[in-house]
């Protein structure tokens, strides 16, 4: 894959020099080359896994437990809020480039709260298009060629080419399941602090973290925070904290925000997805919320990228925010509630696979599971394409089986590929039915 | 932090007319002829296709195709394919992106490097320079200037010239950058002058970046013409369009970019690794407008006949209230804005403290601040070199309510009358 290429072989030339030095030699040649080639920061980011999966598992004959969005209905009174939103004029028209006010008024209402911290609306928050576009804000913002960047792995898949389209480096360290036995939860997978503190080095700009964690569903712990904590006032880097799926964290466990932590609120920026929240990953918003000295970069992007958010979508989430922070705490809470009916969920979908006879990663949080698919003992010998073992049977899975899952692979680099090929990522935020209809192919597995 | 943290890239380009201004109107309530956004709704039918998406069930809710939602390019494909005369794909060569704003972002970020030059023509809507310096590009500006010799009353007046265009370019010129309707002068460039841009592309193998959001909006019997059109350009243009102007819903902030495959490809890959997917309840609204408009093109019901015939009007109403207080207008062909001339202007601007700023900023929030009237500086869309020679223009936007217009208009009258 190219990224991974990308990734061991990192330029190390600078760009400068490189482009100088195809000028003098190609001066004459330049006038006829064409000029439509790209620009340098695009070079080997053009494969992604969601364009080779979501495609092909469009066809509605295939039971689609691949990309990450509900099945199930959002609460209709967001769907509501956002038709009244409409039916006002001024909705309709342009609204504050950094965020509409009444929404960034909520978040700091609900995230002040959650955090224990006065943020300020205008000048700590940027509203941006979804979890995505403040990442990539962020990184924009923020990273630079000369930079690196760890990142741990799994990671959503995006953090390594927006790191490298900003120039940086990435780095990566693995979770690693804990010696001796079969990982059951996501809660056997860790990460060493002696290899993690091994990372770091006088170019290391920030540390990006994702809790609840996508793919395996790792909530981190506050120890396990403390010790990433530790190293970025250590060294003095930034912690871009990804926490989209905060809400979603199922018994026994909590999420714990890195900004909360002492120090740590000056060097960190924190994501949050109303698409995750609100189960409408089709309105795409997002927000970075950290302190003003870093945001005032994050906006300066923004600005210059895509200026506004759309604006009766932003009413709308401002209007969830609004009544779901009346009842913040209690059973009736969106938040407590849909984190309820996933656990049912993922305790259904854990059970469908055990009955396979597969061992499912049961997960802590967050909305994916995933599974070692040995067991099936499938022989995709016969296909040819040099691909990693995850990416071939997913792909033989949806053809041959009609059941569409995620290859793991995807969310690793080169060298942890190896570790992680015999896992499939499958998302629960599904109806029963269709859960059912996967346990129901799985069941039959065997039967051509 | 005691290290540097931010990047290169977002030096320079922090400094933003409309944050500044927009707030400043808000401070002072001013009755706001600045931004460019309508004050009245979409049309109705619009309206209804946003409901009607929403209500559409979960699908309407959740992710769409990264790219463009099928109803959406499909109905553009159509639409424009009709338009050029010959077939676009929906899928290869277009991109849905969030706003034009996106869609321009996109193309500078895929195609602009370091030390390529972009040739930009002033008076330019603002964000093209701070998009070519952040993709490391070098922006190349050549002013709109108006004809010699003769009275300017009109945007058709101002032109550019072929010979000071054609020394601009050089070995590392990449592409140029074109707005017709042209914001905020309003200039529809006609058919012999994008030749002689076109011409110039083609033989440099140039790209061009065709800024085509108030395409609708001609006023005079002018005709839009799509520089794509011409033959040599369509492999090296990208048109970029907007729902929010074509259908008074800027707040929805749905664009596209046009052009052939193998560039748009390029743009795609931007999008994919920065925002990745646009809001689908937007997008399938948007797309059953254009279906309507579609079945209606060049007929009465039309609203892109609809709202150019209305605007007409406001156009010329505010013409003429400007006239009347010895502020001197630009007629424009088309878009949303008209300039006038404020040199004839004299009063004490009370600002001691600002002798800073160009003449036109200092102006604008003296008008605001004084006489609750919100308008933008024209030099905010020039370059620093050519800012001085045109700081005797501000801008208005006469896509407002009558009632909005006439406010103002009492402001103006109340003001000229006091003299």
């Amino acid at each position: 894959m190219n990224f991974a290429w990308h990734l061991l072989n990192g330029s190390k030339l600078s760009r400068r020099s490189a482009s100088s030095a195809c000028r003098r030699s190609f001066t004459s040649q330049r006038v006829m080359m064409s000029r439509h080639t790209n620009a340098k920061r695009i070079a080997g980011l053009d494969k992604n896994v969601w364009v080779a999966f979501t495609s092909v598992a469009a066809d509605p004959s295939i039971v689609n437990l691949g990309q990450g969005y509900p099945d199930i209905p959002p609460p209709s009174y967001v769907k509501e809020a956002l038709a009244k939103a409409a039916s006002v004029d001024r909705m309709n028209q342009y609204t504050r480039g950094f965020g509409h006010p009444s929404l960034v008024k909520a978040l700091s209402q609900v995230y002040g709260k959650v955090c224990g911290r006065q943020i300020d609306p205008f000048k700590d928050i940027l509203v941006t298009v979804g979890g995505y576009g403040s990442l990539f804000s962020t990184m924009q913002a923020l990273v630079e060629e000369g930079d690196e960047v760890i990142i741990i792995e799994p990671f959503f898949d995006c953090y390594v080419p927006m790191v490298r389209m900003a120039g940086g480096q990435p780095v990566l360290i693995p979770l690693r399941p804990k010696p001796g036995k079969i990982p059951t939860s996501s809660t056997d997978w860790y990460l060493d602090p002696d290899e993690l503190s091994r990372k770091f080095n006088s170019r290391t700009k920030a540390i990006i973290i994702n809790t609840p964690n996508n793919p395996i569903g790792k909530v981190f712990t506050k120890d396990e925070l403390q010790v990433i904590a530790d190293l970025c006032i250590k060294h003095d880097t930034l912690c871009f904290s990804d926490e989209v799926y905060e809400w979603l964290v199922y018994k026994g466990h909590q999420h714990v925000k890195i900004a909360t932590l002492p120090g740590m609120w000056d060097r960190t920026i924190t994501i949050g997805s109303a698409g995750k929240t609100f189960s409408v990953t089709g309105w795409k918003l997002g927000w970075s919320i950290g302190p003003e000295h870093l945001m005032k970069h994050l906006q300066t992007v923004m600005q210059n990228s895509l200026y506004t958010c759309p604006t009766p979508l932003q009413e709308a989430v401002a209007q969830g925010f609004l009544l779901n922070y009346e009842m913040m705490g209690r059973p009736e809470c969106y938040f407590s509630a849909l984190a309820e009916e996933l656990e049912g969920k993922r305790d259904r979908l854990a059970a469908i696979l055990q009955e396979a006879g597969m061992t499912p990663v049961v997960p802590e949080g967050g909305y994916f599971m995933l599974v070692d698919v040995t067991p099936l003992g499938q022989d995709l010998s016969l296909m040819a394409e040099d691909e990693a073992y995850d990416y071939k049977f997913v792909k033989w899975m949806i053809k041959e089986k009609k059941l569409a899952a995620i290859p793991v692979t995807a969310f690793v680099g080169e060298d942890s590929t190896k570790h992680f090929e015999k896992y499939i990522r499958l998302c629960f935020i599904k109806q029963d039915s269709t859960l059912e209809a996967a346990g129901n192919i799985l069941k039959n597995w065997r039967r051509v | 932090m005691s290290r540097k943290v931010h990047s290169s890239r977002t030096e320079g380009v922090d400094k933003n007319v409309w944050v500044e201004f927009t707030q400043l109107a808000a401070d002072y309530k001013a009755v706001n002829l600045g931004q460019g956004f309508p004050d009245f709704s979409p049309p109705e039918f619009i309206r209804e296709a946003f409901c009607d998406a929403l209500k559409g069930g979960p699908a309407m809710h959740q992710y769409t195709r990264a790219f463009g939602h099928p109803p959406l390019v499909k109905i553009l494909a159509k639409f424009f394919g009709r338009i050029v005369g010959h077939e676009i794909d929906p899928l290869e060569d277009i991109l849905v992106t969030v706003g034009a704003y996106q869609a321009l972002f996109c193309a500078f970020q895929a195609l602009i490097d370091e030390e390529d030059e972009v040739i930009i023509v002033e008076p330019f809507f603002d964000c093209y320079q701070p998009m070519v310096v952040m993709a490391g590009g070098k922006p190349v500006y050549i002013p709109l200037r108006p004809r010699e010799g003769r009275a300017v009353l009109s945007s058709g007046d101002w032109v550019l010239s072929p010979e000071e265009l054609a020394s601009k370019v050089t070995p590392r010129t990449k592409a140029i950058v074109i707005n017709t309707p042209n914001n905020p002068l309003g200039k529809v460039y006609k058919l012999e002058e994008l030749q002689m841009i076109a011409d110039l592309c083609i033989k440099h193998d140039l790209l061009c970046f065709s800024d085509e959001v108030y395409e609708w909006l001609t006023y005079d019997g002018a005709k839009h013409v799509k520089i794509a059109s011409l033959p040599g350009m369509r492999e090296r243009t990208i048109t970029v369009g907007s729902a929010g102007k074509s259908f008074s819903a800027t707040g929805w902030k749905v664009g596209w970019a046009i052009g052939s495959r193998d560039v748009i490809k390029h743009l795609k890959i931007i999008h994919q690794n920065s925002i990745y997917h646009c809001a689908t309840a937007a997008q399938e609204a948007v797309a059953r407008g254009f279906e309507r408009e579609y079945e209606v093109f060049g007929a009465p019901d039309s609203y892109f006949q609809q709202l150019p015939a209305m605007l007409h009007n406001k156009r010329q109403k505010l013409a003429t209230c400007l006239q009347s207080v010895g502020l001197n207008p630009i007629m424009p062909e088309g878009g949303y804005f008209m300039i006038a001339d404020i040199s004839s202007v004299k009063v004490d601007l009370n600002d001691e403290s600002n002798k800073v700023e160009s003449r036109d900023f200092r102006f604008v929030k003296w008008l605001i601040k004084e006489k609750g009237l919100a308008t933008i500086p024209v030099s905010a869309f020039y370059s620093p070199e050519h800012g001085k020679e045109f700081d005797k223009y501000i801008r208005f936007c006469f896509v407002k309510e009558d009632s909005t217009l006439k406010a103002a208009e009492d402001i103006l009258k109340k003001w000229s009358q006091r003299e």
